[in-house]
């Protein structure tokens, strides 16, 4: 059979170990300890946008058999050490998220993700910025609110903005709207957001550092008061990729477990089977997770800027369509 | 027809939009951060081959189109219409002036060509990729020049006109490259 051989230049994976070591090095100059934490979880990401691989365990421990979940991101494992008193901890490990293969997507990618207790998301984005200086050897990064980049490239003011005024923007723009968006309104921001704003972002090879997101995109973020409300979530972009996603992390038990059913509620109305909520990441909680922000970055992607290669798989060694 | 979803999108297949039959030409998987999921496609519309983007929610389907490419030799044109012929069921097939497009004037009779078929309509006729066609009318050849630098225009059997060195002569056989109608060499012999 052909096509066994490694879609990935050597040279790539040689510039690949050599990144994952310096990564390394960056937080050991840092104090921040290497963890590691279970790939296959009991439970899995609520959020109706992803979409976790299963597997079925049979054996000692569980004799009629238990469903594991392939982690999209390590965070709820790593919530757990937080709050038992770990302090400042990174993992690099493999995720896994089911229906993502693309340019910059393949299945089962290599996510770097890191949390800081004591710290807010803006003194996170530092850090992330000095890694990310490092690694490239880029110019300072710019920071902008996603209300305002809204404001410039789409005439839209996103946090008070009704459905009507997205689709008039979508109509001004002269984009067609994809059919299904319906009466989605996150839809509707995310598909403006994706077709007009995201690859302008860092095309002149500044990192743009996008803060202050609505209330309705905050996923695990903590929300500050506004007015306008917004969520303590920021996003790293260069040449138009997204690189990193982070939070000032909801610390607060009661919220989460609320936003983990919403999602829910959310995933049965879209004809989609409810996960199992992660009680031990509640309980966790509940016992108390010391304040702090985590961010996670996508290591795949850092070689692609890295090496200048626009398709994953030319950083992999073997992506989805070689194994 | 069967319809299709975003995750079966790739170059070649044929959809209906707009109601129009396209043919895509390449799907990307776009997916913000932590949002929803999109497959930005770029598709041809088979009628007037013009080329368009659309964005598609992950999971939205698009009705297949009843569109497929069969070799056909070209027969005649009897001022009207261009007559077609499948070599292996002797069927035919005659379309308009409209359809046939740039082809026609690559064709004089026995070439095979690629006809795509909409709901069992000609839809469009691409002409072989290389045909051999003589040289009807020209400036006169100059003696000595064979450099093929400048150039001049040529008329060839079935009317077209293309650009050819100045060393080529009147009733000369010579191959031609239709996908951008230029002069690749004289035919041999």
């Amino acid at each position: 059979m052909s096509g066994w051989r490694p879609s990935a230049d050597l040279t790539v994976l040689r510039q690949r170990a050599q990144l994952l070591a310096d990564l390394r090095g960056f937080f050991a100059a840092r104090g921040v300890m290497e963890v590691e934490t279970p790939v296959l979880y009991g439970a899995a990401a609520t959020d109706p946008h992803l979409a976790s691989f299963s597997a079925d365990y049979g054996g000692p421990g569980a004799p009629s058999g238990r469903t594991l979940y392939l982690q999209t991101s390590p965070e709820f494992a790593m919530k757990r050490l937080l709050a038992a008193g770990s302090g400042p901890i990174y993992q690099i490990s493999k995720s896994f998220r089911n229906g993502e293969v693309g340019r910059r997507h393949n299945p089962e990618f290599t996510m770097l993700e890191w949390y800081r207790p004591g710290w807010d998301h803006l003194a996170l984005m530092d850090e992330v910025e000095a890694l990310i200086r490092q690694v490239l050897a880029t110019p300072a990064a710019a920071r902008v609110s996603y209300g305002d980049l809204c404001l410039q490239y789409l005439g839209i003011e996103p946090h008070g903005a009704d459905l009507a005024a997205l689709q008039a923007a979508a109509a001004t723009l002269d984009i067609v709207a994809p059919l299904g968006l319906d009466d989605d309104r996150d839809g509707w921001l995310d598909f403006l957001w994706c077709h007009d704003v995201e690859p302008r972002l860092g095309s002149d090879g500044r990192p743009v550092f996008v803060v202050d997101y609505p209330v309705s995109l905050a996923m695990l973020a903590r929300l500050r008061p506004g007015p306008p409300a917004v969520a303590a979530r920021f996003e790293l972009y260069l040449h138009g990729i997204e690189l990193a996603n982070g939070f000032h992390e909801l610390a607060d038990g009661i919220e989460q477990r609320r936003r983990f059913e919403q999602d829910n509620a959310q995933r049965r109305a879209a004809g989609l089977p409810s996960m199992p909520l992660d009680e031990y990441l509640l309980a966790a909680l509940d016992h108390g997770l010391p304040d702090c922000s985590g961010v996670a970055l996508g290591v795949d992607r850092l070689l692609m800027l890295l090496t200048g290669i626009a398709d994953i798989g030319g950083v992999l060694s073997f992506p989805f369509d070689h194994c | 027809m069967a319809t299709f979803s975003t995750s079966e999108f790739r170059g070649g297949l044929k959809v209906m939009l707009d109601g129009d039959p396209c043919a895509i030409i390449e799907n990307e998987f776009v997916k913000p951060g932590k949002g929803q999921a999109f497959s930005r496609v770029k598709l041809r519309n088979l009628k007037t081959g013009r080329v368009l983007e659309r964005t598609f929610k992950s999971g939205e389907t698009l009705e297949g189109a009843d569109v497929v490419d069969m070799d056909m030799q070209y027969l005649y044109n009897d001022g009207e219409f261009f007559h077609f012929m499948v070599p292996d069921t002797f069927e035919q097939f005659a379309t308009m002036p409209a359809v046939m497009g740039d082809a026609a004037k690559w064709l004089k009779g026995q070439e095979m060509c690629i006809v795509t078929l909409y709901n069992g309509q000609p839809l469009a006729v691409a002409a072989p990729n290389f045909v051999e066609l003589a040289v009807a009318e020209t400036d006169p050849g100059l003696r000595g020049d064979t450099s093929g630098g400048g150039g001049k225009p040529a008329t060839l059997e079935t009317g077209a006109v293309v650009r050819v060195p100045l060393f080529i002569n009147v009733g000369e056989i010579l191959k031609i490259d239709t996908r951008n109608g230029e002069y690749v060499s004289r035919a041999k012999s």
